[in-house]
């Protein structure tokens, strides 16, 4: 049987104001099972009135052991483990754990496999985004933007589950290319989805943007100045909401992201309508780099979408029977893997919340020696105390929600 | 209805008050607003437009333990959230049930570790299991109908 | 190699016996631990960085004598350069100094190191456990701690395993 156990006010009295000793202000306790708080998220609120004087967030309920989980497998096994970190950005961690493992082998991914790679994770940037869309606005008492946002999203889900037989857990990027070439109706569905998404941001656009009701809740609050974000951390749409042009597709490209002709968008204000703004706007920009994506697609169809190096990468089925070799390499790579070298790499992507950066070490053997997620919800969430004192215990909601927090990602 | 022709004028009907309160049990099983990690999208995508929850009548997903019957656990259970859902669990008032939703709920799924508890029935009792990881949509709608058929067969001895 | 990068290992070299080193194009440095803080603050106030982008620690137990390496990764926004820091912790009573105070996000990364690893951190204004719950023992990202596997049912073992999970009864 679990015991609750018992926390003395003692262990975190340094945390609260003197007020609260006296008992002038209240403390009160909000999630982890709360509606508004995006998960198991656990704040410790001291207020005034309405008012919050102080909040202390408390973490740890989605721990889930995938740092250590994965040092127990091998490279291979172990990339089953990032789909489930940030869960509504899988595609984009599978995308952060290969880059990293091809970084540290030295492997090279065909032109193919690299352009598949960008359609899918700036997919999952727009599937991502209308999962906040709709938490934010539901939040905020829009419901209805919730239930068209999760229309979208099944559209994209369809395409996922078309090329990988998954709708979220795809596992679709491997080290060294992609699992398998995309299905024959996936320019088809990418290019429907093309057509019929611009009008939805419209629509989008006509409910919130000029809703007074949403403006009143979202402007001015949560305000953090581009000095303050860049120190405490902020990447991503958070810090483009203070006005700083920073992206990882930009000033560190992967994956080609260099040959793509998009923009940074960016907002002044620094409030959750600025980051708000940054999101709708990085809805045109993942679009435009579809498009890009998609006649590249057309340029290079047929070509190779995975290694041939076979010393990491399995050889596909049909030179099996034919080749020793091959089957040398197949029988290799699927009873002990790998051997990486010695050595350590940090690699940073783009995720729709921010800077997501894999520390992998190796030892020399078929296993990660230490894997460390650099997850952009666990810095975003710490500057939470910064960005809701003084704001009313109602705003505080839409400030979680504009810092688009997950907790399997922050929790790991 | 067409229950109607039945009825005759006196509009009485005939039915054991097992089958009548079991009936009416499913018909309005309140979930408890409370998702964990990822099941809890697939959750959220099963209530929202396009798989529609509310053809069964479990639109309406309460926030407070009080208020509602059945405990979804959507997502892994860590051993710091661990003692919270056995506390939901029991906040929960009498008939409630839970379902265990996907593979980390069932059994630990894919992290057998130290952090995570190796399938939620080590801490609350659980009707329903959906495998899955996660599970689509479908699969949730699909368990809850399989709760429903084990909460019509419930005896009036085991009523609580 | 980028020239302001050059710049700042030289300068830090000059002043600090540090040692670099490369791989795959990226730099670090080992650093000692009494250093950390200076080194940190001339690379942020004179080099311009002004991130601090991850902050983590690899055991390398049962080595003892260091132990841990903990791991600074600092970015410059305005220059788009990265450099590693890595700072030699011996096995015995482990502890860095806190960096909180030139990197505002380094407190919860700091209370990670203590709750993952059981690296003391000094001057820190609020060390306690952030992800396991503050009555855990033990520190779960140490090598020389398991992982808490358990043993897969299969039809052959399924009855005895299940004797012995904890089902709760209702």
């Amino acid at each position: 049987m679990v015991q609750l156990q018992e926390v003395t006010f003692d262990e975190l009295k340094h945390l609260v104001s003197d007020r609260a000793l006296t008992g002038e202000t209240m403390l009160l306790n909000m999630g982890p099972q709360h509606p508004s708080t995006h998960g198991v998220l656990r704040l410790m609120l001291e207020l005034d009135g309405e008012i919050i004087v102080n909040c202390v967030p408390d973490i740890g309920f989605l721990h889930t052991g995938v740092e250590k989980n994965m040092e127990a497998k091998r490279y291979e096994q172990a990339e089953v483990m990032t789909d489930r970190l940030d869960y509504l950005n899988t595609i984009g961690n599978n995308l952060a754990y290969c880059l990293a493992v091809e970084k540290l082998v030295e492997l090279d991914v065909p032109p193919r496999a690299q352009v598949i790679r960008v359609i899918l994770a700036e997919l999952q940037r727009i599937a991502s985004h209308l999962i906040w869309l709709g938490t934010q606005s539901l939040d905020l008492a829009a419901m209805s933007m919730f239930l068209y946002c999760f229309r979208e999203r099944e559209i994209i889900l369809d395409i996922f589950e078309s090329v990988s037989g998954q709708r979220m857990m795809t596992t679709y990027i491997r080290p060294g290319g992609i699992w398998r070439d995309v299905s024959g109706e996936f320019v088809q569905l990418v290019q429907d989805f093309l057509e019929y998404f611009p009008k939805r941001i419209e629509q989008y656009e006509g409910l919130l943007t000029k809703n007074p009701l949403f403006i009143d809740r979202v402007k001015g609050i949560g305000v953090i100045s581009a000095e303050e974000a860049i120190a405490q951390g902020f990447t991503g749409p958070s810090l483009r909401g203070s006005g700083v042009a920073y992206d990882n597709r930009k000033v560190r490209p992967y994956s080609g992201y260099e040959e793509y002709d998009f923009e940074v968008p960016t907002a002044t204000g620094g409030d959750v309508f600025a980051r708000y703004r940054v999101r709708m706007d990085e809805f045109w920009q993942s679009l435009r780099i579809i498009e890009q994506g998609l006649k590249k697609l057309k340029e290079l169809d047929g070509a190779p979408v995975r290694s041939s190096n076979h010393k990491f990468v399995p050889p596909p089925r049909s030179e099996i029977g034919t080749s020793m070799e091959a089957l040398i390499h197949h029988f290799k790579l699927w009873t002990e893997g790998f051997n990486a070298p010695k050595g350590y790499v940090y690699v940073p992507v783009a995720s729709p919340r921010g800077e997501l950066g894999v520390y992998l070490e190796s030892d020399g053997s078929n296993k990660p020696y230490r894997i460390h997620w650099r997850t952009p919800s666990f810095v975003h969430l710490q500057a939470l105390p910064f960005l809701s004192k003084g704001h009313l215990i109602a705003d505080l909601v839409a400030i979680i929600g504009s810092v688009d927090i997950v907790l399997g990602d922050s929790d790991r | 209805m067409g229950i109607e022709q039945k009825l005759g004028n006196m509009g009485i009907i005939t039915t054991s008050l097992e089958k009548a309160v079991n009936w009416s049990r499913t018909r309005a099983m309140w979930p408890l607003l409370s998702g964990l990690a990822c099941c809890a999208i697939e959750m959220m995508a099963a209530e929202a437009s396009h798989y529609d929850m509310s053809r069964f009548g479990m639109e309406l997903m309460r926030a407070s333990p009080r208020q509602s019957d059945l405990l979804i656990v959507a997502g892994r259970v860590s051993r710091k959230m661990a003692p919270v859902i056995r506390r939901l669990y029991d906040q929960l008032p009498d008939p409630k049930w839970a379902i265990a939703m996907g593979d980390c709920a069932s059994s630990g799924g894919v992290f057998n570790n130290y952090a995570i508890v190796q399938g939620v029935d080590e801490i609350i009792p659980i009707d329903v299991y959906i495998a899955g990881c996660p599970p689509r949509p479908e699969g949730l709608i699909h368990g809850i109908l399989t709760l429903y058929e084990k909460v019509e067969r419930e005896k009036i001895t085991d009523w609580k | 190699m980028d020239e302001k990068l050059k710049n700042a290992i030289q300068a830090i070299r000059k002043d600090y016996d540090v040692d670099k080193l490369t791989f795959r194009g990226e730099y670090s440095m080992l650093v000692s631990p009494e250093n950390v803080v200076d080194i940190c603050r001339q690379l942020r106030d004179d080099f311009g960085f002004n991130m601090l982008s991850s902050l983590t620690a690899v055991d390398y137990w049962p080595a003892n004598e260091p132990r841990f390496h903990v791991v600074y990764q600092l970015y410059s926004t305005e220059n788009n350069i990265t450099l590693r820091l890595r700072v030699q912790v011996p096995g015995e009573n482990p502890k860095i100094p806190t960096i909180e105070k030139l990197y505002p996000n380094a407190n919860w990364h700091e209370r990670e190191l203590w709750d993952m690893f059981g690296i003391q951190v000094d001057g820190h204004s609020d060390l306690r456990r952030i992800l396991m719950p503050a009555d855990w023992e033990g520190h779960p990202l140490r090598k020389d701690y398991p992982l808490g596997y358990e043993e897969v049912q299969f039809s052959f073992n399924a009855e005895e395993i299940d004797k012995k999970k904890p089902y709760v009864k209702e």
